[in-house]
């Protein structure tokens, strides 16, 4: 092993812990399975360092929390579930138009509705990227190890601070839940973006002028006074119905993040070049996929594994010449055919193996081979 | 190598915390790749709980236990419900004081008398989980005995780390004497 300080945790524990490396300084939340882990720590653990931690009465009210405290100046997150985070959509749209950046978990059980509270499932990978509404930026990291827990969250605080922007964790209840070791990474170690702040005292005249392809510096409230709305604003704040001015700032919201999407992709692949069975997974559906990968591949079948870490934008870049060698593309999902409805915009659908399992059972190596094995017949 | 434990009873025996027990003093201090887990329902208490604990040397991908090597259970119902997840030829733990199960040549069984032990030492039986780890790690020889120790000692709420280790005694000693037969 190498040298440092080990860990075995839970991962919902190790996202707490790496919200407290990146400099979370204010947690506002309600507590629901399987994601509750995640609060009861910040409680404990936020005040001793001078951060403050709510339990408010709803997820409406806690997403409005971490907005208000993220414009105060504190790196700000809240984490929830399924049904909390169907609660917080309208918010998220806010915080993408009036560009305030804040980390929201959510780790997915099993639903609709209050459906399997102790659960797994990923069933609100698209509910993170067109849950609320309107066209909006959306970044999603969904982290498949405890270790992975930590460091997306940290990176998730990164995204946000620099993109002036909501980031959503989607963890799930297998990898929220279990314990693996993993070695704590030293202060420094790891990057820690903080948001640029503007050389302004008194008011701000112009908090949404972005700075070429950057976004806008963001003022803190007490240092500055500025206008923060939900309607559509111009570079002062304040809304206007300006046609140019809304075309304009509509685009710039989403265009800062795909401008630089260097700073946002991640992607893990494992015997891509060759794959002529090409395995697309997330979460804790992917390390199932990775044990079926590394079967197929004693068995001689050149079978390999496209992991999107960052899953919003879609790594379609990365994607696409590994979809285009391969002969079958296999999708294993907790969920009824997600992940799927993505990939058949870059490939043909007759190439396209769905592997969908909603019955609140884990998603194991057995079951997409069984699942592969019945399609080829 | 790679083993598969499962740890088994109602809610709010411990059964979990065993589990925990016995991942860390695999992770952190024999130093083997380790994954923790467990599966409950939406009750506090009662139920079928199960916790389970993959170590391995080599990397852990999927987290779930699959093709369990040994079972550990504190309760018939749970007894009942999780035999059929054993491997061929795995070893079966049980609490010979409540449970029962047939003998089979598909498994090797152990009934040991946990409960009526536990009583008699401490006169209660918060401490039946950790008997559990004790007598599990002295009968199938996977971990060291010391790394188990220092587990216990850090999973330990304040002032009950010496009733937890003896606790964790007389699961050794509870193992040896089934193993000697």
């Amino acid at each position: 092993m190498k040298e440092g300080k080990y860990t075995f945790v839970q991962g919902n524990i190790a996202c707490a812990e790496g919200a407290l490396y990146a400099g979370c300084s204010f947690f506002g939340g309600y507590p629901i399975t399987p994601s509750t882990e995640i609060a009861e720590f910040m409680s404990e653990k936020l005040p001793l360092r001078g951060g403050k931690f709510i339990q408010m009465e709803d997820e409406i009210a806690s997403i409005g929390s971490i907005i208000g405290a993220a414009l105060s100046g504190a790196k700000s997150m809240t984490s929830t579930s399924g049904p909390g985070f169907s609660l917080m959509q309208e918010l998220i749209g806010y915080a993408c138009i009036a560009e305030v950046p804040c980390v929201i978990v959510n780790v997915m059980r099993g639903g609709p509705s209050t459906g399997l509270p102790t659960s797994p499932a990923q069933s609100d990978l698209l509910q993170a990227k067109w849950g609320t509404h309107g066209d909006h930026p959306t970044i999603a990291l969904v982290p498949n190890s405890v270790e992975e827990m930590f460091t997306e969250t940290v990176r998730a605080f990164n995204l946000a601070e620099y993109f002036r922007t909501p980031v959503i964790i989607l963890g799930d209840e297998i990898i929220g839940h279990m314990r693996e070791k993993f070695r704590l990474p030293e202060p420094g170690e790891l990057e820690v973006i903080d948001r640029k702040l503007p050389d302004v005292d008194g008011l701000c005249r112009l908090p949404y002028r972005a700075d070429g392809k950057h976004p806008a510096c963001l003022p803190n409230f007490g240092a500055s006074r500025f206008h923060v709305t939900g309607l559509n604003h111009d570079e002062s704040g304040f809304p206007t119905m300006d046609p140019s001015i809304v075309q304009e700032s509509n685009s710039r919201i989403i265009d800062k993040i795909y401008h630089q999407r260097e700073l946002i992709d991640k992607v893990e692949t494992k015997y891509c070049e060759d794959a002529e069975m090409l395995f697309l997974a997330v979460g804790s559906a992917a390390r199932a996929a990775e044990e079926v990968v590394e079967e197929y591949r004693r068995k001689g079948i050149k079978a390999g594994l496209f992991r999107p870490v960052t899953l919003w934008p879609f790594p379609k870049k990365q994607f696409i010449p590994y979809a285009e060698k391969a002969k079958k593309i296999i999708v294993p999902e907790m969920n009824l055919g997600q992940l799927r409805t993505v990939v058949e915009r870059f490939a043909r659908s007759e190439k396209v193996i769905p592997v969908n399992l909603v019955n609140g059972e884990p998603l194991d190596p057995e079951f997409i081979m069984s699942t592969i094995e019945k399609c080829s017949k | 190598m790679k083993y598969e434990i499962r740890f088994s009873g109602s809610g709010g025996q411990g059964v979990i915390t065993a589990s925990v027990i016995l991942g860390t003093a695999a992770a952190l201090h024999d130093g083997k790749n380790v994954i923790q887990s467990q599966a409950y329902g939406p009750e506090a208490r009662g139920g079928a709980t199960k916790a389970d604990v993959i170590i391995a040397d080599e990397k852990i991908l999927y987290p779930k236990a699959q093709h369990i090597d040994y079972l550990v259970s504190l309760t018939q119902k749970a007894a009942n419900k999780f035999i059929k997840t054993l491997k061929k030829g795995g070893i079966v733990i049980i609490d010979g004081d409540f449970v029962e199960l047939p003998d089979s040549p598909d498994y090797k069984i152990y009934r040991l008398p946990i409960t009526s032990n536990t009583i008699a030492k401490f006169n209660r039986t918060t401490t039946l989980n950790v008997v559990a780890v004790g007598a599990f790690a002295e009968m199938a020889g996977l971990v060291s005995m010391d790394a188990v120790k220092k587990a216990v000692i850090e999973n330990s709420p304040a002032g009950f780390e010496e009733m937890n280790i003896a606790s964790f005694e007389l699961g050794r000693d509870l193992a040896r004497a089934a193993k000697k037969g």
